[in-house]
C-alpha cells in the first residue's frame, strides 16, 4: 500500500473535468484507490462518488493505492493530481 | 406591453419574435418487464448511442464555442460511463423489473438530488447535468430525435435549458434566452456568456408569449414583451450603439492611447464597486482614476471594518497588477445618504456637511479608511484623493492626519507602499487657488458634475432647470485650462473623472488644453481613445 497528500490549488476544487480524467485513470491503473477527505472517502474510479465528495479550493485529499505497483501507481497519481488540480 | 424583470447573466440587447421552447415532454411510465437481461441489454445500446451523440456535440461545441465550452460534452460522456451510475441503473431493472426508461429516470433523479443537496454552488448546479445526461439516454430509449430548428432569428423562452440544449441551437438563429431557472453558475450561463448572447434566468415565463415581440436587456435584467413602438425604438437605438461600441472594440484593444503628436494620455476606468472591475478591465483600462469608495459604506448597515475595506481595495489593486488605482475617500452627503452616520437633514445638502467635510469633522472615520488604503497599497499600485476640497488649510491637516496614521502603522511593523496624494477639483474655489494646491499634492482631478453645478449654480436634480444648464459652458471649461496651467506649472499632472471626461465633442479641447488624464465609464474607453489617437493638434 502507498499513499500521499495533496491540497488541492483548482479554483472550483475536485469539479467534474479532472474527476472524470481521474476516474479514467484510476481505472487503467487496475489497483485500488481511495480518496479521503473531509470525512468522506470514494473510489478514485467513480466520478459521481469522487464529485460527491466536494472536494474545494484548500482541502487536503489523502490519496490510498492498494495492489500490485502501489507505488509506482501512487507516483503515476501524484503527478496527475500537480498537473490537474 | 408587459415588463418582467429577471437576473442578467450575460449583458447586451437582443430584440426579435419569442419561441417558447417546450421539450417534447416524455412522459415517462413505469412498466414491468420480464426479460430483464435484455432490457439492460436496451439499456447498454442506448448508452453507446448517447455517447456518440455527446461526441458529435463535443465537436460541433468545440468549432463555434471553442475548448472550454466544449468539455461539458466530454465530462457528459464520462458520466455516462460512470459505474455507480449504471450499476445503479442495471440494479433498478433488476430487483423492480422495470422498464429502462424508469430506470433510468429514477437514477437521474436520485443523484440530481445528492448534488442539489450539496453546500457548494458549483456542486450544486451538477444537479442539471445529472438530468441533462438520464434526458438523453430517455430520448434515446424511446426514439426521441434530437432539438429541431426554426426559420427566423429568436428570442428562446424556455423552462430550463440544458447545456446540450443551448449548444444544438443554430447559432446564427438564436438571440437570446430567457429561462424561469437556472443559475449564473451553470454552464448553460457560461455558454452563453461564451456565444456572446444575452440571456436572463429567473423570469416566470409564459406559454402565450409564443410568437410575440420581445426584448431583452441584458443590463438591466428586463424582459419586455410586446413592447410599445416607443421602446422598440430606444431599444433598437441601443442595440445599434452596442454595436457600434464592440466594432470600436475590435479595432482599439490594446493600442496605446496616444496623440498623434506623440503625448500619451492616461486613459483611465471610473468604478462604484469592486463588480465594475471586469468591464473596466473588459475595455482596456489603463488604470482606475476613480474608486468610488462610498459603496461600502452604502451597501452596509455599520461603518465598514477597516478590514473588510483592506479586502475590497487589495482586491482591485491586485486585479490591475501594478496599473494605478485611484481611490477617492469617503464622499457621502448630499443625494448619498448614510443612516448610521446619523446625520442631520439639511437645507441644502449639496453645500453641506458631506465628504471630506465629514472625514475632518469625524477623524476616527476617516482614519480608519486612510488605514485600510494604506495597507492595501503594499499590494500594488495606489493612490489616494480627496472630495470637496476648498482650501490648503483642509489639505494641510489631512496630510497631517496621513502622517499620524502611518506613523502608527510603522510602529506596529505594517507594510504600506508609495501612496500618491491628490485631490479633486470639484469647487470654483478649489479652482482659483489652484496653484497654491498644486504645491501641496501629487495630482489633480477635476470632478466636472459638482464643479459646474456649483460654477453655474445649477441644481442637478432639477429638471426645470435644464434650459440654462450647458454642460459645456465656457465657464467650465475656462476652469478646465486653468486648473490644468496651474499643476503644470507645479509639476504635477491633472485630469478629469466627472461626466465630461467621457464627452467626445470636447475630447480634442481638452488635448489642447494639456489635460494628462481622463478616467471615464468602461464603455467610453474605447470611443475617447479613437479621438485620442487621431488629435493631430498641438498638446501642452
Amino acid at each position: 500500500m502507498a499513499k500521499f497528500n495533496y491540497v488541492i490549488t483548482d479554483e472550483v476544487g475536485l469539479h467534474a473535468r479532472p474527476a472524470g480524467l481521474l476516474a479514467k485513470q484510476a481505472k487503467a491503473t487496475g489497483a485500488k484507490i481511495t480518496l479521503n477527505c473531509n470525512g468522506k472517502s470514494a473510489d478514485a474510479s467513480k466520478l459521481m462518488a469522487v464529485m460527491g465528495m466536494g472536494v474545494k479550493k484548500g482541502m487536503e485529499v489523502e490519496v490510498t493505492v492498494e495492489g500490485d505497483n502501489a507505488d509506482a501507481v501512487a507516483a503515476e497519481m501524484e503527478t496527475f493530481f500537480k498537473e490537474n488540480l | 406591453m408587459q415588463v418582467i424583470q429577471g437576473k442578467s447573466i450575460f449583458g447586451g440587447i437582443a430584440i426579435g419574435p419569442i419561441i417558447f421552447f417546450t421539450k417534447e415532454q416524455n412522459q415517462v411510465k413505469r412498466s414491468k418487464i420480464e426479460d430483464t437481461a435484455g432490457e439492460i441489454a436496451r439499456y447498454e445500446a442506448a448508452i453507446v448511442t448517447a455517447q456518440e451523440q455527446l461526441g458529435k456535440l463535443y465537436e460541433k461545441a468545440l468549432k463555434e464555442v471553442g475548448e472550454s465550452g466544449a468539455q461539458i460534452f466530454e465530462v457528459h460522456q464520462m458520466m455516462l460511463e460512470d459505474d455507480d451510475y449504471n450499476d445503479s441503473v442495471k440494479n433498478i431493472i433488476e430487483t423492480q423489473m422495470v422498464n429502462a426508461e424508469y430506470a433510468v429516470a429514477t437514477t437521474g433523479d436520485n443523484f440530481a438530488e445528492i448534488f442539489a443537496a450539496m453546500e457548494d454552488e458549483y456542486f450544486q448546479a451538477r444537479a442539471v447535468d445529472m438530468k441533462d445526461i438520464s434526458e438523453r439516454v430517455i430520448n434515446v430509449l424511446m426514439g426521441v430525435g434530437e432539438v429541431s430548428g426554426w426559420e427566423e432569428p429568436s428570442i428562446i423562452v424556455a423552462e430550463d435549458l440544458a447545456p446540450s440544449e443551448t449548444v444544438q441551437f443554430d447559432k446564427s438563429k438564436l438571440l437570446g434566452f430567457v429561462t424561469r431557472l437556472g443559475s449564473s453558475n451553470s454552464h448553460t450561463a457560461i455558454l452563453a456568456r461564451t456565444m456572446n448572447i444575452p440571456a436572463l434566468i429567473q423570469i416566470d415565463i409564459k406559454e402565450e408569449w409564443n410568437g410575440k415581440m420581445g426584448i431583452i436587456d441584458g443590463f438591466s435584467g428586463e424582459f419586455y414583451i410586446d413592447p410599445e413602438p416607443e421602446v422598440l425604438e430606444k431599444y433598437q437605438e441601443k442595440k445599434a450603439e452596442q454595436e457600434e461600441h464592440r466594432r470600436l472594440l475590435a479595432e482599439q484593444k490594446g493600442k496605446p492611447t496616444v496623440t498623434k503628436s506623440g503625448k500619451e494620455i492616461k486613459l483611465f476606468a471610473n468604478i462604484g464597486s469592486v463588480s465594475d472591475l471586469p468591464a473596466a478591465m473588459g475595455n482596456d483600462a489603463g488604470g482606475i482614476g476613480l474608486f468610488r469608495s462610498e459603496f461600502l459604506y452604502l451597501e452596509s448597515g455599520d461603518y465598514p471594518t477597516e478590514d473588510d475595506q483592506f479586502k475590497a481595495y487589495k482586491m482591485v489593486a491586485e486585479t490591475m497588477a501594478g496599473k494605478k488605482v485611484i481611490i477617492r475617500t469617503l464622499d457621502i452627503g448630499a443625494d448619498k445618504q448614510v443612516d448610521y452616520f446619523n446625520l442631520d437633514k439639511e437645507e441644502n445638502p449639496a453645500m453641506g456637511l458631506r465628504a471630506i467635510r465629514i472625514c475632518l469633522t469625524r477623524p476616527e472615520i476617516f482614519k480608519t479608511q486612510l488605514r485600510a488604503i494604506l495597507r492595501a497599497s503594499a499590494f500594488g499600485n495606489i493612490a489616494v484623493m480627496y472630495p470637496m476640497i476648498i482650501s490648503v488649510d483642509e489639505v494641510r491637516k489631512i496630510k497631517e492626519i496621513m502622517a499620524e496614521v502611518k506613523a502608527e502603522l510603522d510602529a506596529a511593523g505594517i507594510q504600506y507602499g508609495e501612496v500618491e496624494q491628490g485631490i479633486m477639483i470639484e469647487t470654483p474655489a478649489s479652482v482659483i487657488i489652484s496653484d497654491l494646491l498644486a504645491q501641496e499634492v501629487d495630482f489633480f482631478s477635476i470632478g466636472t458634475n459638482d464643479l459646474t453645478q456649483y460654477t453655474l449654480a445649477i441644481d442637478r436634480q432639477n429638471a426645470k432647470l435644464d434650459e440654462f444648464y450647458n454642460p459645456h459652458h465656457e465657464a467650465v471649461l475656462r476652469m478646465i485650462e486653468m486648473v490644468v496651467d496651474n499643476a503644470h506649472k507645479a509639476g504635477i499632472w491633472a485630469g478629469i473623472c466627472g461626466e465630461l471626461g467621457a464627452d467626445t465633442g470636447l475630447t480634442d479641447r481638452f488635448m489642447a488644453m494639456g489635460v494628462d488624464e481622463l478616467s471615464v465609464s468602461p464603455t467610453f474607453i474605447y470611443p475617447v481613445r479613437q479621438i485620442i489617437r487621431e488629435y493631430e493638434g498641438p498638446t501642452k
